[in-house]
């Protein structure tokens, strides 16, 4: 076995493993670190594909920039540990309705990895040639996928303000009536 | 091939090494530049100079006791100062610091002053410092207690904030270097303008040379941006819980940023080891001189300039910094566009 595989092997144990006990984890701050490795694993397989700026985007947008904030999150929450058996009240996410709705999920996505794993064999390359060169990513970015570019940029904003109206609601009497908060 | 392969570990252990007296040399600097500049003396009596103290320091560090808070998380309490440290060193692996050298013919093939020449290094030393804000965070969150969970947030705030501007100023360096390698950019500010003045990109982008510093001085949290431990705030921020070898991880890994922080803006805007009269093979004394002058800069500003309130920071961070850093790269895509730089 050669050193690729073995890192692949190696990469992709950790990031499966990671994603496995993100989810079994009863600490919501030890979920958030548990799926940071997942990422700095799954960046680790781009640098195996020979995409490195793929792999180095990977660890500043979504392990840096994006699981900051979660972590931001979970910490300002104080979120508690989920200790079912102790718990008198159903956690909301145990109830049956979002137990069968994720249920559901489960099967679509399971179905959607069949479907792709039985399309073997086409492994056609990326259209735009060598995905290892930013020059390269930046030109098909620009040019070939300049719409869904532009409209996912679009998407974000919608959800800034999204966020910023929902978060923004300082109507006095609004405050009077919740409490002071 | 041997040989090259063991010159490039040695060359490995000795960044490692030299990083860590980096920090202990600016502990030194640090202490006698603030003595100098309050009018007293300063740390003198342990060796020559006091040039010992550090060292001095370090080892009644190692004999103190290691506490922990009782109600502090003991796993991520422990790993918090180890993130921290490792981010910091590891950010160091993909600055070049001096040219292809043989050592005097020592090797058949030149060696690379830089533990890894990288493609996207630029990109990489980013997504190393956002790894290095975890380090802070978790100590504050771990500790259980209120000074270092307010300072792990303020710190993450601050950094995420900061660090868009500094990416911007990045950027417009990448614009008119045309190559996200240090190693390249640092070779395309070789030679003279005018047969006086270098070709360094500090010349072309003094706006990003500030805005630059600015945001770097904000990311390593120094002084006047060192809210994470405002003293008077917050007893000492995210490191309150801390003590012995697990402080010192979080104070060695704030001196290394600071040095990398450095060498990247030297890399970056001062040339790196081109200079004058000296060989191409000795280029490293520019690269050291040049990062020297940066860090007393750095150290100058702290003992010099107060604090400024957290509000103030945001707003400077949001409202002045990242607009002007928009302007500069705007400004510089335009001239590489309509000027070819």
């Amino acid at each position: 076995m050669g050193s690729e595989a073995i890192s692949f092997y190696l990469f992709g144990a950790i990031a499966i493993g990671a994603s496995l006990l993100v989810i079994a984890q009863r600490n919501p701050v030890y979920s958030v670190l548990l799926l940071i490795a997942s990422f700095g694993a799954l960046s680790g397989l781009y640098v195996l594909l020979d995409a490195p700026f793929v792999a180095v985007i990977q660890i500043i947008v979504y392990a840096g920039a994006i699981m900051v904030l979660f972590l931001f999150v979970v910490m300002l929450l104080n979120a508690p540990h989920e200790d079912t058996e102790h718990d008198e009240r159903v956690h909301p996410l145990l109830r049956p309705g979002p137990m069968r709705f994720g249920a559901f999920l489960a099967l679509v996505l399971a179905g959607e990895l069949w479907w792709a794993l039985g399309r073997g064999g086409d492994t056609g390359a990326f259209p735009g040639g060598a995905v290892s060169s930013v020059r390269v990513i930046g030109r098909s970015l620009f040019t070939d996928y300049a719409f869904p570019f532009e409209v996912t940029s679009v998407l974000i904003l919608v959800a800034m303000v999204g966020a910023v109206v929902l978060a923004k609601r300082d109507n006095p009497r609004d405050r009077r009536d919740r409490g002071g908060l | 091939m041997t040989a090259l392969l063991i010159a490039q570990i040695l060359l490995t252990l000795f960044v490692f090494i030299a990083l860590l007296h980096s920090a202990a040399a600016m502990v030194w600097v640090e202490r006698r530049v603030a003595a100098l500049l309050q009018q007293r003396r300063g740390p003198t009596r342990v060796g020559w100079q006091g040039l010992l103290q550090p060292f001095a320091d370090v080892i009644k560090l190692m004999f103190k006791e290691e506490l922990r808070p009782r109600a502090a998380d003991p796993l991520l309490f422990a790993l918090a100062p180890i993130i921290s440290a490792t981010a910091a060193f590891s950010a160091f692996a993909v600055v070049p610091f001096g040219a292809s050298t043989t050592f005097f013919g020592l090797l058949d093939q030149p060696l690379k002053l830089q533990v890894s020449d990288v493609n996207v290094a630029v990109l990489v030393i980013f997504a190393i410092a956002s790894m290095g804000v975890y380090g802070i965070v978790l100590a504050g969150w771990s500790s259980n207690s209120k000074y270092s969970l307010l300072g792990g947030l303020r710190s993450s705030a601050q950094m995420i904030s900061y660090e868009l501007s500094y990416g911007l100023a990045l950027a417009s360096v990448l614009l008119i270097g045309n190559t996200l390698s240090l190693t390249d950019l640092v070779n395309g500010q070789s030679g003279v303008w005018f047969g006086f003045i270098p070709r360094w990109f500090l010349f072309l982008q003094p706006f990003g040379f500030l805005i630059f510093m600015t945001a770097g001085i904000a990311e390593t949290n120094r002084a006047p941006f060192d809210f994470p431990e405002a003293e008077q705030e917050l007893v000492a921020g995210y490191h309150t819980e801390y003590s012995s070898m697990s402080f010192a991880m979080f104070f060695l890994a704030e001196y290394i940023n600071m040095v990398t922080v450095s060498a990247v803006a030297t890399d970056l805007y001062l040339g790196g080891w081109h200079g004058p009269w000296l060989p191409e093979s000795l280029g490293w004394i520019w690269f050291l001189l040049k990062v020297a002058a940066l860090l007393f800069f750095y150290v100058w500003m702290r003992w010099t300039l107060p604090r400024y309130r957290y509000d103030q920071l945001m707003a400077f961070g949001w409202k002045v910094l990242l607009p002007a850093s928009v302007i500069n790269l705007l400004v510089t895509a335009a001239g590489v566009l309509y000027f070819g730089l």
